[in-house]
């Protein structure tokens, strides 16, 4: 057979729905399209004509996974707006909140999404049945993360006790004192998973790419940084509308952010190991070359290893900062609302989450734009598939198909927030 | 910190801005009014593995959510986990990869099920974002809730012993 349409209706284990389509015209890839749409487009509506102080609320909403990107994004642009800085120590609580997130994301991915593909599972539910051991203690580390969510956010699905200007209440040291047994159990169990997923296969597979993300000059940077790449940005995140652009694409209802100058780059853990690997704690460097890896690793596949890198220095930071922790005075700062533009860029699990917000003298929001990671990684995951299914081209279309599903939750796309439904369609005629 | 476990555990599931998908937080809402008081009501996103973390404990947990499976906008399921794997098919709306059906289907393999869990699915009408529930899914909501009030009042103990 010369020429093949591949197709599967429904694409399992990313969050949300969409579509891919590969078509095969005598043994030569000649269309690959990974379709998704945007709720946050619809947010950006809803929230024209509401008050700075709802966004970090409302944008929660988008994403049942990382809502405290959303309120990160959200709060940082509203400050940066109305010329406003936090004290240290709520900095630091968002930090924490911020590494909860992050606890709780990557373990879900690793264990319950992604680690099948290389097992040679349908789903976590199977691999369960012969490892249940396993699959525990994805759990149990996912568990530490939404506990720190649950304190420090109110609760755990959609924190509300993030503000602009701070939280609305903060612990005392004594609330947080009973994490640090867990978060040492969980950087244990992180470090154990760092030296699991190395021992999985992985396709031979590089690709040179622009790998985007936050830098800060003294920390692995989270929550704030300049925007940097592999290939010569270094800017502001207030620069960002200069750099990316959002293009309709005809294939899909979603905007595909590219580079101006260079076009498809890659956001997230990859992205952030890549360019920040010295800002990581000692530790996590060490689990990291202990597992073989260096300061450079371009194959996607490997994300699943760089996740788990990534867990041992959230839990390492989370424990750095608790210890340090004292109460600060006031849970928030005043905020007076003037006529300005703000803008938010902060590192969700899965790549750099861009807001900016235009308000009043009021601080009633004009207009927003809300990039999500997933819409920026959209044409790297296609660009994987030009160069991927050739090499595998061999395959029996099931198989090929599988490879394709794998090679796409590599970003661990999160479709909720850049789109909703996902469905595959890969077709050989 | 989460309220105390044990007893009986209502969890409305559901995104707020998507239309009929809403229904399970809405009749979890009403029946937060009308429940008994050792009742714990939670609202959820339907992320799977907050939901067996959400149920750890319980007794008795009676999920809501809103149903995709093609048939008429506001039919009514009431499935029981113990009798009945969870088809996956019928949460394929959600937006979470790891859903209801599989923390259900999960929780049965890790031997994590509540000792009495039962499923209420709403058919749903339109999943599109925005506010607002369908009329036909609303009328199903207010059936949901009398029927859930009806469970709390039958006693437990026959149905756990079923189970068991």
């Amino acid at each position: 057979m010369k020429s093949r349409t591949i197709k599967v209706d429904y694409l399992a284990r990313v969050e949300g729905e969409g579509a891919l389509y590969i078509k095969i015209s005598n043994n030569t890839v000649t269309d690959v399209k990974f379709k998704i749409w945007e709720p946050p487009r619809l947010f950006e509506a809803f929230l024209r004509g509401r008050s700075y102080s709802e966004a970090p609320d409302i944008t929660a909403r988008i994403c049942g996974i990382c809502p405290i990107a959303y309120q990160m994004s959200s709060a940082h642009a509203m400050e940066g707006a109305f010329g406003v800085t936090v004290d240290r120590q709520v900095r630091a609580l968002r930090r924490l909140i911020y590494c909860g997130e992050w606890i709780e994301s990557h373990p879900l991915h690793v264990y319950l999404l992604h680690a099948p593909d290389f097992l040679g599972y349908e789903d976590a539910i199977q691999a369960a049945a012969d490892h249940p051991e396993i699959v525990q203690r994805g759990l149990q580390l996912k568990k530490v993360g939404n506990g720190l969510m649950a304190l420090l956010g109110g609760r755990e699905v959609h924190p509300i006790n993030v503000r602009v200007g701070g939280f609305y209440k903060v612990p005392t040291k004594q609330e947080l004192a009973p994490f640090i047994e867990k978060l040492k159990w969980a950087r244990d169990a992180a470090l154990e998973t760092v030296r699991w997923t190395a021992t999985l296969p992985f396709p031979d597979f590089e690709q040179d790419y622009e790998f985007v993300a936050l830098r800060h000059p003294d920390e692995y940077a989270i929550t704030e940084g300049r925007l940097v790449s592999n290939k010569g940005l270094d800017i502001a995140i207030s620069d960002y509308d200069d750099h990316f652009v959002e293009e309709h694409v005809a294939h899909a209802n979603a905007l595909r952010s590219t580079l101006k100058e260079r076009g498809a780059y890659l956001v997230g853990p990859l992205a952030r190991y890549n360019l920040n690997f010295d800002k990581l704690s000692p530790l996590a460097q060490q689990a990291a070359r202990d597992a073989g890896f260096g300061p450079v690793c371009r194959n996607p596949f490997k994300s699943i290893v760089v996740r788990s890198v990534e867990t041992v220095y959230a839990c390492d930071e989370a424990l750095r900062i608790i210890d340090q922790y004292e109460m600060p005075e006031k849970p928030a700062v005043e905020v007076q609302p003037r006529a300005a533009t703000g803008y938010g860029c902060t590192e969700a699990p899965r790549g750099i989450l861009y807001h900016r917000y235009r308000v009043d003298a009021q601080g009633v929001i004009l207009d927003a734009k809300i990039v999500a990671p997933t819409s920026q990684n959209q044409k790297s995951i296609e660009s994987d598939l030009w160069q991927f299914v050739p090499k595998y081209m061999d395959l029996p279309t099931e198989e090929l198909t599988r490879r394709c599903e794998q090679a796409i939750r590599n970003y661990d796309p999160c479709i909720s927030c850049a789109t909703h439904f996902l469905k595959l369609h890969i077709e050989r005629d | 910190m989460p309220p105390g476990k044990g007893g009986t555990l209502i969890v409305g599931l559901g995104n707020e801005y998507r239309r009929d998908d809403a229904v399970g937080l809405i009749v979890a809402r009403r029946l937060k009014e009308a429940a008994p008081e050792h009742v714990r009501v939670l609202e959820e996103s339907g992320e799977g593995t907050a939901l067996m973390e959400s149920w750890q404990g319980a007794d008795t947990v009676i999920l809501i959510d809103a149903v995709d499976s093609g048939a008429k906008p506001g039919t009514l399921r009431r499935l029981d986990a113990h009798r009945q794997p969870i088809p996956t098919r019928f949460f394929h709306y959600s937006t979470h990869a790891f859903g209801v059906a599989e923390a259900i289907e999960l929780a049965r393999v890790l031997s994590q099920l509540p000792p009495r869990l039962i499923v209420y699915g709403i058919e749903g009408k339109t999943f599109e974002a925005g506010l607002g529930l369908s009329p036909e899914v609303e009328k199903a909501a207010q059936k949901v809730v009398e029927r859930v009030l009806g469970d709390l009042r039958r006693p437990v103990a026959t149905k756990r012993m079923l189970n068991s």
